[in-house]
């Protein structure tokens, strides 16, 4: 028994620290400045230059244009992860709300089409895509980034679930306390999904923070460039000119994992909470 | 309140199944009406229709004076407790007895009159800002009561509201509920597959079989003259012994078996012939039968329940099984023979094919 967990725990440090030794690297690389990466490589130790490095790459313009500020791209990357993640529940919610409390007629099938999407992931279907965001003149705009996005099969599959798991009754008794279908919605279905919307919530946020193909391809003006698209570019630029700012880059990695992680952090109760039980 | 007037509701659900086959039923205004049947007689279906939460196949319904056939159910004043509850979980209880008068747009001082007198009815004052997660079933249930009672309607509709709670609860809160109804006056019309919980509630008894009316009455009026076989085996516990007998030239024979004697003057060729279990008594040693009846029985099983026992027999060699209620302290051993009788007035009939009553012709009495 004891030597079954002294081997859990070993197994999960390892784990851990596979994660995190990377992590270690960037952030103690971070805190160096350029010339002294260039010499000596990655650091693991402190560097005195972290607020140097921090402040460079938040308030600093780069790029061609030197207009783009770490800052500008962490906005930019947080408007699309909030639009992803909050656009993707409303949209999810709503299709499942219709699909299981309305006759409609062929719901399920309609449900079925929505869900046979999943097959469908932005990747081979990103030239049509592209092509009518551009024939929309949607290029180099938020709606741009985050509508096209917006339709998600796997949150429509979740709140279907979970809809169908509210028991009748519960329908019955509010139609006969007087509320219709938007009151039951909002007063009732809504609040019961809270969990199940914290975790959509993070899954989705998430997804959006850290979408790469689809900003490349329809941001070109640098003003709306994403952390994550806008690292690599930036780099690339630097790069170019002179020694290569390997620690700036670093620390905009830094800057790009940690606002999913502060979500996660802070949400991951009711996440278990939303996966695991429901409170019916 | 208001009289309901249910005149040949018939339901047939979407796949074909018809589970009520053309019910009428006037209920006096205050009146508590049972709704009573095994599992799957229609129920549920034809209280759901009255509330309109099911729509109404044929017929038509009437609360007070109003055809409420195309009313929606929060337009019908009537109000629902349900089997498992249905508390809405994310809200205290003050707010679950509120909701419905909110959103009737009821003025907040008056909701909070009404939800607080309700809740000093039913004693749920200490738990208003509590969520239903945090109650025992009984408190929830009270709460569910709550959440009708604050409403005033016309009509409650119970959907077996007690049996999700253990047995003890169960007797204790059916005395409430009666007391409750009487105390408000409210018409009622309460569905429950449990008999004696029926016979406890009733003004008046629905016996429903297959989606139609087999008897409506006052409870001791059904369990004193069942209409029909399976009345008279649904209604009493243990059940009413029912034997099929057939006439062989003057006397009247069972079916399969043996073991009884019988004397009656009825113009049928088949009857059912119905005893209740306390209506059987047994003779003693050494004296003859001074009833139309006597049945010799070999005991196969007692029950002891206590102030009673239950006493299993068989007529004759292998026939029907009879059950008979002697007093607790009787002792009875396994296999030993009884001879039992019951007087004429307590004998049931029934028509040997329909299984409908029929009134006992004058039957002769011998020594
Ligand atoms: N939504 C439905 N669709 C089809 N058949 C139903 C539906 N609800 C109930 N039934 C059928 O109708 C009959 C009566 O059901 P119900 O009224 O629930 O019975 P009870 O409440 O007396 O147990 C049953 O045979 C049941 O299977
Ligand atoms: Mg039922």
């Amino acid at each position: 028994m004891k030597s079954i967990k002294l081997l859990d725990h070993v197994i999960l440090i390892l784990g851990a620290l596979f994660m995190l030794v990377p992590v270690g690297f960037a952030f103690f690389t971070s805190t160096h400045d350029a010339i002294s990466v260039y010499q000596n490589g990655l650091q693991f130790t402190p560097g005195g230059h972290f607020v140097d490095t921090y402040t460079a790459v938040l308030t600093e313009a780069g790029g061609f244009t030197k207009e783009v500020t770490g800052l500008t791209m962490a906005w930019n990357s947080l408007v699309l992860g909030l639009g992803f993640a909050i656009g993707k529940i409303i949209i999810s919610m709503l299709a499942a709300y219709a699909i299981v409390y309305f006759r409609l007629p062929l719901g399920t099938f309609i449900f079925w089409i929505i869900f046979s999407t999943l097959l469908l992931p932005l990747e081979v279907r990103i030239l049509p895509s592209y092509e009518i965001v551009q024939g929309l003149g949607m290029m180099n705009s938020y709606s741009g980034l985050i509508i096209p996005l917006i339709a998600s099969a796997t949150g429509t599959f979740y709140f279907r679930q979970f809809f169908k798991s509210v028991p009748d009754e519960l329908v019955e008794a509010a139609r006969i306390d007087g509320a219709g279908p938007i009151k039951f919605f909002i007063d009732i279905l809504v609040p019961l999904s809270k969990t199940m919307v914290a975790a959509i919530f993070i899954i989705m946020f998430v997804y959006g923070w850290n979408q790469y193909l689809w900003p490349t391809l329809i941001t070109t003006d640098e003003g709306y460039f994403t952390l994550v698209r806008g690292m690599k570019q930036i780099l690339q630029v630097w790069i170019g000119a002179q020694i290569p700012d390997t620690n700036q880059a670093m620390a905009l990695a830094i800057l790009a994992m940690l606002p999913p992680v502060i979500i996660v952090v802070i949400f991951q109760s009711w996440f278990v909470k939303g996966l695991v039980e429901s409170e019916k | 309140m208001a009289k309901i007037k249910l005149d040949d509701i018939r339901k047939v659900y979407a796949g074909g199944v018809e589970a009520v086959k053309g019910v009428s039923i006037d209920i006096e205004d205050g009146e508590f009406i049972v709704l009573v049947g095994p599992s799957g007689c229609g129920k549920s279906t034809l209280l759901r229709m009255v509330a309109g939460l099911e729509a109404i196949t044929s017929g038509t319904a009437q609360i007070g004076a109003r055809t409420v056939n195309d009313v929606e159910p929060a337009d019908r004043d009537i109000a629902m407790v349900f089997q498992n509850y249905a508390l809405y979980p994310h809200m205290s209880v003050y707010n679950n007895m509120a909701y419905g008068l909110k959103n009737r747009g009821t003025a907040k001082a008056e909701i909070e009159s009404r939800v607080r007198e309700a809740a000093r009815i039913l004693e749920i004052e200490d738990y208003l800002d509590r969520k239903p997660r945090a109650l025992s079933g009984g408190q929830r249930q009270r709460v569910a009561m709550g959440r009708a009672i604050v409403r005033d309607p016309a009509a409650f509709l119970f959907d077996e509201p007690l049996s999700n709670l253990d047995a003890k609860l169960r007797v204790q809160m059916r005395i409430e509920i009666k007391k409750l109804q009487k105390s408000l006056g409210t018409t009622s019309i309460y569905v429950t597959h449990d008999q004696l919980e029926a016979m406890t509630l009733a003004d008046r008894l629905v016996v429903l079989n297959g989606g139609q009316v087999e008897q409506i009455g006052a409870p001791i009026d059904v369990y004193e003259k069942p209409a029909s076989t399976f009345v008279a085996s649904f209604i009493g516990s243990p059940a009413m012994n029912l034997l099929a007998l057939q006439k062989q030239g003057q006397s009247w024979q069972l079916q399969e078996g043996e073991g009884l004697e019988i004397e009656l003057d009825v113009a049928a060729e088949e009857i059912t012939l119905g005893v209740r279990p306390e209506d059987l008594h047994i003779i003693p040693q050494g004296q003859t039968s001074h009833g139309v009846l006597t049945a010799h029985l070999i005991v196969s099983a007692v029950e002891p329940v206590g102030a009673e026992s239950y006493v299993h027999g068989t007529l004759g060699n292998g026939g029907p099984e009879v059950i008979l209620r002697a007093p607790g302290k009787a002792q009875f051993a396994i296999g030993s023979k009884l001879d039992v009788t019951a007087t004429p007035d307590k004998l049931h009939l029934f028509d040997g094919n329909t299984g409908k009553r029929m009134e006992i012709t004058p039957m002769r009495v011998v020594a």
